[in-house]
């Protein structure tokens, strides 16, 4: 139960400050410059982002990077539609520009110190600190170990890399791994099962794979099914594409040829 | 500069259920009544319309019906000696806020207490000898039978669906034969059950256990209230617990009582005003007003003749810690009242998965669900077991919605293609039982202020210590066996037991049944409050909510906290306005 480990794991390992925070954006966290350790770097810039991208939170780099897991958490295979077809990975980056990912209604004032497995979130930042300094590391270790990107890594690679996080045997820096793997898992089903009206779970794959209705306020019709299926396709609470369509667009997964 | 109002009769802090059941009964009564909530004005046609109410990211896992931790939260730590920190996200609890209180997003199980677990030291040592020295447990200062016409008024305002178990000392088949006795039938007849429901009250009746339809603030038909408020047939739609209603199903505040109490020209409702404190006379012994803070950072005082706290268990318990009203318990010592017998819930369940069969449970509803008592409360023989106090097993149909929901098989991968077909196979294929049990207070467990953290005032947070105890652990033990062994006699392919946790953890959600803290009692050497929760320190000073409990039994505290509401006003009406001063002489 994601619900039951996230709380069992501690976000935090360490300090934010020290020469690990090198690896992060500068956003994270105070910093301090002088002797070796210089505020800038030869060939390195800051450069705009692509206009065109549909990015918001996310820069191109941690975009693609997102995209790649969420696709290995909830692939697309021979029961239907992943991640990626549900746009899950466009769900979480608007989340993350929002409220959500500032962590408005949260309590965020410090000290942070080693929390107990118990005690809940207790990273030093909210969720878009949290996925910007994971990605980073993510990336870092990546490189480090097979030489490139998890973009850029073939999918059974991917898989052992996250495994590795799952387990909290992926050494990304400041961020616990374990934890920060519970916390994608966790955003990227909500932007499978979301309403679609929130930008995830588009078209409604994720209920269509499940057989679950979606937004309908009124099952008396259906209260004495007495354990059979119900043929029953999804609504969102935009109102249904399908009452719109051809007919065909019935439910799928566990309601095909119920009727 | 701090804008000083007029001084009105009665001011209530916190307008949810227990506000509003007072605002009633002191309106009627004919004094000037003044509510201040913290939150916004909510309405069921303006803020969780059918058409918007079903979207679980909103409003449960975006928290749009709770409390912001910014705004108020806690710090937590399972035992002394560990360092506390800030509960910064919700998990295993819910607060709300906002006119009708966490009445607006709760699931309406609306169970009495049993008689005896109002007698929970005196009934348990006389059966079964002396309680450990570290279980604080103690009676309530108030009986069933006292309590018993207030609960039936509670039911007819929410129009509270059921099946007598007792009527007036008969047992009546179908109903809960542990119940304690009623005046009346309930005032609507059970919700229709549904597929899991049918196949528990089976497997549940060949082990010679006694199913009962749940007591659901659903409603199960059209429905007038002794107000003349009416409410719609429910739907079974499957979004209640941590959802406002869109249907005028559900009975909340809003749906029972606001439309009759907003329209008392003697009653006023200020929203977005925080109460910081509740102010005092020199001779500490009457409450003067209160001082709160409104929505642009504007300091108000307000005085009044009575005052009256209605907000959550943790919001009255650490407004009075603020307030300087009573001596903060220190478990070292044994000393001061304020914090102590924190409880909560000792929750476990079976998860059932069939192959041949659909559950379908997104149909369903907050409470609907079969329940026996058989292991409730002292329904069972205790001897020999090592704990006190007991839960209810039932199978809730409350929802199917899909980003809490998510029932695999034991063994199942956690994501990928398996975990994907899992859940496919699964999802309209499961139903799961819920072990719902006592939380019996110890002398480890309480609520006092934190010596760090600090909220946006710079005022220190309510700090936590609680951890389950032994008899929590024997319990969960005992009883959720017999569960798993309902579940077996499902016709399903295969179970789950979920354990009680080893240690509470604060992120899981388990319930939002936070009890104690300012509990009633015989004397101010037990207690914060008396019999009809008035202050033992400030006369004029009332405490609503479940922090009066002593300790939780094995059921959802709203009817109880309603109850208690009722009492309590009935002592403000017929003796405290006569005579006002302490109603308890010791």
């Amino acid at each position: 139960m994601l619900q039951r480990r996230i709380g069992k794991r501690v976000f935090l390992r360490g300090c934010l400050l020290g020469a690990t925070a090198l690896v992060m954006p500068s956003v994270l966290g105070a910093r301090e410059y002088g002797g070796t350790n210089m505020p800038w770097a030869a060939g390195v810039a800051n450069l705009p982002h692509d206009a065109m991208h549909a990015a918001r939170f996310f820069t191109p780099e941690e975009y693609e990077m997102a995209d790649a897991i969420t696709a290995r958490l909830i692939p697309d295979d021979d029961t239907g539609p992943g991640a990626q077809a549900a746009g899950v990975v466009d769900f979480i980056d608007r989340q993350l520009a929002g409220f959500y990912g500032r962590g408005q209604r949260w309590y965020m004032q410090g000290p942070f110190p080693e929390p107990l497995e118990t005690q809940g979130y207790q990273a030093p930042y909210p969720p878009a600190g949290l996925w910007r300094a994971g990605l980073a590391a993510l990336d870092q270790h990546c490189h480090q170990a097979h030489g490139q990107g998890f973009a850029a890594l073939d999918g059974p690679t991917q898989d052992d890399v996250l495994k590795g996080m799952e387990k909290g045997e992926v050494d990304l820096n400041t961020t616990d791994a374990a934890s920060f793997f519970d916390f994608i898992r966790e955003m990227t089903i909500e932007g499978f099962f979301c309403d679609p009206v929130h930008g995830g779970n588009r078209d409604m794959v994720g209920w269509h794979l499940i057989g679950f209705p979606g937004a309908r306020y009124d099952y008396r019709d259906f209260l004495h099914h007495n354990g059979a299926a119900i043929d029953m396709p999804p609504v969102s609470l935009m109102g249904r594409p399908a009452w719109n369509a051809q007919q065909g667009q019935r439910g799928t997964g566990n309601r095909k040829g119920a009727r | 500069m701090t804008e000083i109002h007029r001084s009105i009769d009665v001011v209530l802090v916190g307008f949810g259920w227990t506000g509003a059941i007072l605002a009633h009964e002191l309106t009627a009564e004919g004094l000037q009544v003044l509510a201040l909530e913290r939150g916004g004005w909510r309405d069921t046609p303006t803020d969780f319309p059918t058409t918007h109410a079903p979207d679980e990211l909103r409003y449960y896992w975006r928290h749009e019906m709770f409390q912001e931790t910014a705004q108020e939260t806690q710090t937590f730590r399972n035992r002394r000696g560990q360092t506390a920190l800030p509960i910064r996200r919700w998990g295993s609890y819910l607060p709300g806020v906002g006119v009708g209180g966490a009445g607006v997003h709760w699931n309406g199980q609306t169970f009495r207490f049993l008689p005896s677990d109002f007698l929970a030291r005196s009934h348990n040592q006389e059966r079964y000898g002396a309680l450990p020295d570290d279980m604080t447990v103690q009676d309530y200062p108030v009986t069933y039978d006292e309590l018993e016409p207030h609960f039936d008024r509670f039911e007819k305002l929410c129009g509270i669906c059921g099946q007598a178990g007792n009527l007036q000392g008969d047992l009546r088949p179908g109903g809960n034969p542990f119940e304690g006795w009623r005046s009346n039938e309930y005032p609507n007849p059970p919700m229709e059950m549904t597929f899991s429901q049918d196949r528990f009250k089976a497997s549940a009746r060949d082990m010679g256990l006694n199913p009962f339809p749940a007591p659901s603030a659903n409603m199960s038909r059209a429905y007038t209230n002794p107000l003349g408020v009416r409410m719609a047939p429910c739907t079974y739609c499957g979004f209640c617990e941590k959802f406002g209603c869109g249907n005028y199903s559900k009975a909340s505040p809003q749906t029972t009582i606001l439309p009759v109490v907003m329209q008392q020209s003697n009653f006023r409702l200020r929203t977005h005003c925080d109460v910081l404190h509740v102010n005092k006379d020199r001779d500490n012994t009457r409450a003067t007003g209160v001082t709160y803070i409104d929505a642009h950072g504007q300091l108000h005082e307000q005085p009044a003749q009575i005052v009256i706290l209605c907000g959550y268990q943790l919001s009255n318990t650490r407004l009075m810690m603020l307030s300087g009203i009573g001596e903060i318990y220190d478990p070292a010592t044994g000393q001061g009242q304020l914090g102590r017998n924190y409880t909560y819930q000792v929750m476990s369940g079976v998860d059932v998965f069939f192959d041949d069969a659909f559950t379908n449970e997104y149909i369903g509803a907050g409470a609907l669900g079969m329940v026996v008592d058989d292991y409730n409360g002292d329904n069972f023989d205790h001897s020999g077991l090592g704990f006190i106090g007991g839960a209810y097993i039932a199978c809730w149909t409350t929802h199917a919605r899909p980003i809490e929901s998510q029932p695999v098989p034991e063994g199942t991968p956690e994501w990928g293609s398996e975990w994907k077909r899992a859940l496919q196979q699964n999802f309209l294929r499961h139903t799961s039982l819920s072990v719902h049990g006592a939380s019996m207070a110890h002398r480890e467990n309480y609520l006092d202020l934190d010596p760090t953290y600090k909220d946006r005032y710079g005022r220190p947070l309510m700090r936590m210590t609680y951890d389950f105890t032994a008899n929590d652990r024997r319990l969960s033990e005992h009883i959720t066996p017999v569960a798993a062994q309902i579940a077996r006699g499902m016709g399903g392919r295969e179970i789950k037991v979920n354990a009680l946790d080893a240690h509470y953890d604060i992120w899981p959600y388990q319930t939002t049944h936070n009890t104690g803290g300012t509990i009633m009692g015989e004397t101010p050497a037990d207690s914060v409050v008396n019999r009809y929760l008035q202050s033992w320190e400030l006369h004029n000073l009332f405490v609503m909510g479940a922090g009066v409990f002593p300790q939780n039994a094995g059921y959802n505290p709203t009817a109880t906290v309603a109850a208690l509401a009722y009492w309590s006003a009935h002592a403000i009406r017929t003796q405290y306005l006569r005579a006002p001063g302490p109603l308890v002489q010791v």
